[in-house]
Parts: structure tokens; sequence; C-alpha cells
């Protein structure tokens, strides 16, 4: 009988030290890392610690960031901006990133997330830390209250799907169409389970392409996203100047671990997704929604607003304008993003097509920063939600699509299919 | 906890009960808005002890626990569901609002008058004259939830290291 375990068994048998765990199994885990933001943590954290009369479990294992509230637009804002400014000054958290990004990112590009790590977030898309073989879930501020204090969480002993991708990309097919179809395929309602992502096409993603498929296992409703380590996370950690040992690769799952599931995809069946209002498994080939015009293209967020995304929109914006009466609207998703695509020439592709660029922070995405949609307004957006009122206004129409559907709809002031603006034969995925 | 019936269908996600464009504002303002983009009757008509009734995947979405608080706010004496937004169930527990798994959930009518007892794990529908059993939380949770919700259940614990210190 087969009784091998997934990097996820392994994680959580580190993390709560016992050998002996079953699915739903409630137990306790000890806490490696635990991401913070203006939204959700120290506004709402801050006030429990002083009823509490308690302190942080320990301020080096904290990493705290501005990028719901950024930058501050009225007096609300700044005061959450300034009350998240004086915890990190208050608590001595060393690792605050303020206005540098989306805190997601801010992990990754800090090499702050290493293989075998049993960390947690403040936000729902904190699963995008499971691209660097990590186990890291989202929870709200009320739990964040409680890891802060003790360092500790409790968990339902997760399963495991494998998901398996294998064969190339076409042309103008990139991990977010992944995430869309499978929004689509699997559902939105996968409490319990975590989402492995394997085969030929993972291991050929870079490491922003396997955030954007961990991102979004939050909106598959699973507890997370993950990726073995390979050769492609130990040198991301290199390059961001954490570097790990040949061993953090023993995170994986064994041959004979033991799947709720495990499903096979064929990369090369994969046209362009794009889901339509207002829930991302809403979704289906691009060409479904072809001729639907829209007032409004959004570049942005955690998931949509990556080096790696930029470069997707560029490809398609180079030489090429925005359609008049068409806005599109650019937030990076970190400094950092910024300063690569001023240095490579990404970032006069977009501006010279007309982009307007926004500044780095979630921005419109959950309707926190500008960007907003009005009544009736149509919008194509690289971001993970398009719930009702997500973007503003509850009549407005929001459609969710890769950089390269976005850039698409932007220049074309409808849907249409992105391939139509790429070259046919882009060969091997990057 | 007994009150009417407000019954929605499969996949209301935390947008809708805790919009963004109110993150900024008082609870208050954010209660006032609750489920506004598909009911906009909730929110102003809702009573105290009415118990929301979703289908599947209720609380799908982000972690803003405002929307678990949103409900807390209203003082809903219990929402019934098939399945819940794991952030979302975790939350509500963690507010002391009772959340139970319920799949009949498709035999409640809006407006029908429902009791519930979430210790004995009973749903009446006085209104149909019918009786239904829910399962109970897990020990854990329970113990939690008797301490009424994390933070008098960190309170005990934080003392219970002191005295032990």
């Amino acid at each position: 009988m087969s009784d091998g375990l997934t990097i996820t068994d392994k994680i959580i048998r580190k993390a709560t030290g016992l050998d002996d765990l079953r699915p739903g199994q409630i137990v306790t885990c000890n806490v490696d890392l635990a991401l913070l933001l203006d939204s959700g943590g120290p506004r709402r954290i801050w006030p429990r610690l002083k009823e509490l009369n308690a302190g942080v479990w320990d301020p080096d294992k904290i990493v705290l960031c501005t990028d719901h509230f950024v930058p501050a637009v009225d007096a609300a804002s700044a005061a959450i901006l300034k009350l998240t400014r004086d915890f990190a000054e208050e608590f001595g958290i060393k690792n605050f990133f303020d206005m540098q990004g989306i805190g997601h990112l801010m992990l990754a590009e800090h090499g702050l997330l290493q293989p075998g790590m049993f960390t947690v977030g403040g936000d729902s898309h904190s699963s995008m830390g499971g691209a660097f073989g990590c186990y890291m879930s989202g929870f709200g501020a009320i739990e964040m209250t409680g890891v802060t204090v003790t360092g500790q969480i409790w968990l339902p002993v997760p399963e495991t799907i494998r998901i398996n991708w294998n064969g190339s990309f076409n042309t103008g097919v990139s991990a977010k169409d992944v995430m869309l179809k499978l929004c689509r395929e699997l559902g939105m309602n996968n409490s319990g389970k975590v989402l492995e992502f394997g085969g030929d096409t993972v291991r050929g993603m870079d490491m922003q392409e396997r955030g954007t498929l961990c991102n979004m296992a939050a909106e598959i409703g699973a507890e997370t996203g993950i990726v073995e380590p390979d050769a492609v996370t130990l040198d991301a950690l290199q390059a961001a100047g954490r570097p790990v040992g040949p061993e953090a690769l023993e995170w994986r799952s064994d041959t004979d671990a033991v799947y709720a599931d495990v499903i096979e995809f064929a990369a090369d069946d994969l046209e362009p997704q794009v889901a339509a209002p207002h829930t991302p498994s809403n979704s289906a080939a691009v060409n479904e929604f072809s001729g639907v015009k829209i007032d409004q293209a959004y570049v942005g967020s955690c998931v949509g607003a990556k080096h790696s995304d930029l470069s997707m929109l560029a490809e398609v914006l180079r030489g090429r304008k925005v359609s008049k009466g068409t806005r599109l609207l650019v937030a990076p998703a970190s400094n950092r993003v910024m300063t690569a695509a001023a240095a490579d020439g990404t970032l006069a592709a977009i501006t010279e097509a007309g982009a307007i660029m926004m500044p780095t922070g979630c921005g419109a995405c959950a309707a926190l920063g500008a960007g907003v949609l009005a009544e009736d307004e149509v919008c194509i957006s690289t971001t993970n939600r398009n719930f009702k009122g997500r973007m503003g206004s509850n009549e407005a129409s929001v459609y969710l699509g890769s950089p390269y559907s976005v850039a698409a709809a932007a220049v074309a002031g409808e849907i249409t299919d992105p391939r139509e603006f790429l070259p046919a034969d882009k060969g091997e995925p990057a | 906890m007994s009150g009417k019936a407000w019954v929605y269908g499969d996949n209301v996600n935390t947008d809708v009960m805790a919009p963004g464009l109110y993150f900024k504002d008082s609870m208050e303002v954010m209660a006032a808005h609750c489920l506004e983009a598909i009911d906009p009757e909730f929110a102003p008509n809702v009573q105290p002890g009415d118990i929301v009734v979703g289908a599947e995947n209720f609380g799908v979405g982000s972690a803003r626990e405002q929307a678990a608080l949103a409900f807390a706010y209203h003082k809903i004496g219990a929402i019934l569901a098939g399945s819940y937004g794991r952030i979302f169930y975790r939350n509500a527990l963690n507010f002391g609002v009772p959340v139970l798994v319920f799949p009949e959930y498709a035999d409640i009518n809006k407006g029908d008058e429902l009791i519930v007892d979430a210790v004995a794990g009973t749903v009446e529908n006085v209104t149909q004259g019918k009786s239904y059993s829910v399962e109970p939380l897990p020990g854990f949770l329970l113990d939690m939830i008797h301490a009424g919700g994390l933070m008098p259940w960190l309170h005990r614990r934080l003392q219970q290291q002191s005295d032990a210190g």
C-alpha cells in the first residue's frame, strides 16, 4: 500500500512535531514567518494587543508591508498608514516595507520564503508564497492577532490535489490562463485541499509565473497552492541574496505520495481564457467574449503586475496605441518591478502606447486605490477577482484575463484574441 | 436563537458582505452596505436574531474579517449553509458567530421562522413544521467558542502562562 507523503504533509509534520496525522485532524502549527499588511494588520491587531496586554511573539518573524492604502488619498488612509509605521517602530519590526510594493512580492524579492517553511499571511492571496516550496496560507486579522501573540495557529490537516501540466503553451497563453481554466474546472469550493502544481510546464515557469498559480489557489477556495522547489527556486533565492543549500530540494513529495486526486492537463491544448462577470469561475476561451466593448483595461495587483506581466503587456503594446475611448491603467506590483521595467524598455513601450502609470500598490483591484469603475462601465483586468462591486460600482462589469488578453482588449477597444497581435511561432515557454 | 430566514445562493462572496469602498469607514457604515450588491433589502431590514441561509461556499473570497463582523454587527442569530469559504468560516467562529453546516439549505424559504440551537445542534423551521439535526463543531473549536471566541481564549492562555511563569 502506498503511504508516501506530499511536501505539504512533510511541512505540517515539521510545524507540529507530530508524525501520525490524518486529514481533517485539527493540529496546532508553529509559524516560521507571518506577513501583516496595512489592510488587516496593525490597524486591527494593535488594539487587540492592547486589550490583551500582550506583545509580539517574535518581531524578526513578522514581515510588515503597506500596500492596500498607498499612497494615502485622504485623512483616513493616511491615518491607517501612520498607525502601521508606528507599529513597526513600537515593536521593532525590521522587515518593514513601506510603500515598496505589494506584500506578497516583498517576500519574494527579499528572499524571505524558503522551502519547508510554515508561513501565514493576513490576506487571502498569501497562498502566492507557495511558489517557493513553503506552506503559506491566508487568514483573517483576528487570527493574525493570535499568531502575532503566540506564534501558533490551528489547522485541519489538509489533503493535496496534484495538478500536472505538461507540454508547451501556445502563443499568447500564460499561467493566468491556467488558473482561469482551473477556476472553472475545479470550482471555487475546495476548503481543506492544497493544490500542488507540477509537470514539465510548471518546471519551465519562472518564479513569477509560479506565483500566479499559487496566488489564485485562493480563488479555487483551496487552503493554498504549492510548487516543489527546484533549481529555479534556488536561483531566485540566490538572486535575492538569501541563498539556501541543495538540501532545500529535499522538501518534495515522495514518488508514492498519497493524493486526494491527481489531475492531468495538456498545456498545448490551452487557449487564452477570460472570466466574465461576476466570478472567476465564469471563464471560457477568450473568443467566447470577442466584441465586448471595454471602457477600462487594468493591469495591476499581486497576481497581475509583476515584471513578467508587464513584459507580456509590452509584447502586445509595442508599436501600437490604446484604442480611442478606452483607458489603460497600469499599477506595477512593486518599486523593483517598475525599476526593472524602466531599465529594459518595457515601461517605454507601455507609456508610448498611451497607458497611464499608477502608483505601486494594490490599487483598484479591491477598490481601495485609484482607478475604480463607475456604474455600467466595463473593465478587463489582470487581477484575480471580479465579484460585484470589487473594483467600484456594484453595477460595473469586470472581466479577468492575462496581461496578453488585457493588452489586446486595450488596443482593440473590445475583448479580442491576443494571438492576433503576437507572432505565431513563439515556441517553447519562457 | 430564533428569527426570520434571509436566503441566498451559491458562492456569496466577502466583497458583497464587506465592500472595499467602505473599508476605511466604521463597522456601522460597512454593515449598512452588507450584501447590498445582491440584496439591498437586507441591511435596512434585518433584525437581531435573524438567520442567514446560504447554499454552497458561503463567504468565498478575501481574508477581510469585516465580512464576518458585519453579521456580528447585525446580531445575526446564526448562519446556515451547505459549505463555507475557509477564511470566512474561521473568522466567524473567532467572533462567536455560529456558522453551521446545513446541507438541507434548499428547504428554507425566505422569511421562514427558524429556531437554531447551535449547542444542541438543531434547526427547527416553525413556518414549515420541520426539524433538522446538524453536525456539532469539533471539540477544539467548541472549547474556543465556549470561551467566547479567540480573544477571550487568548486572554485565558496568556493568564495561564503568566500564572505558570
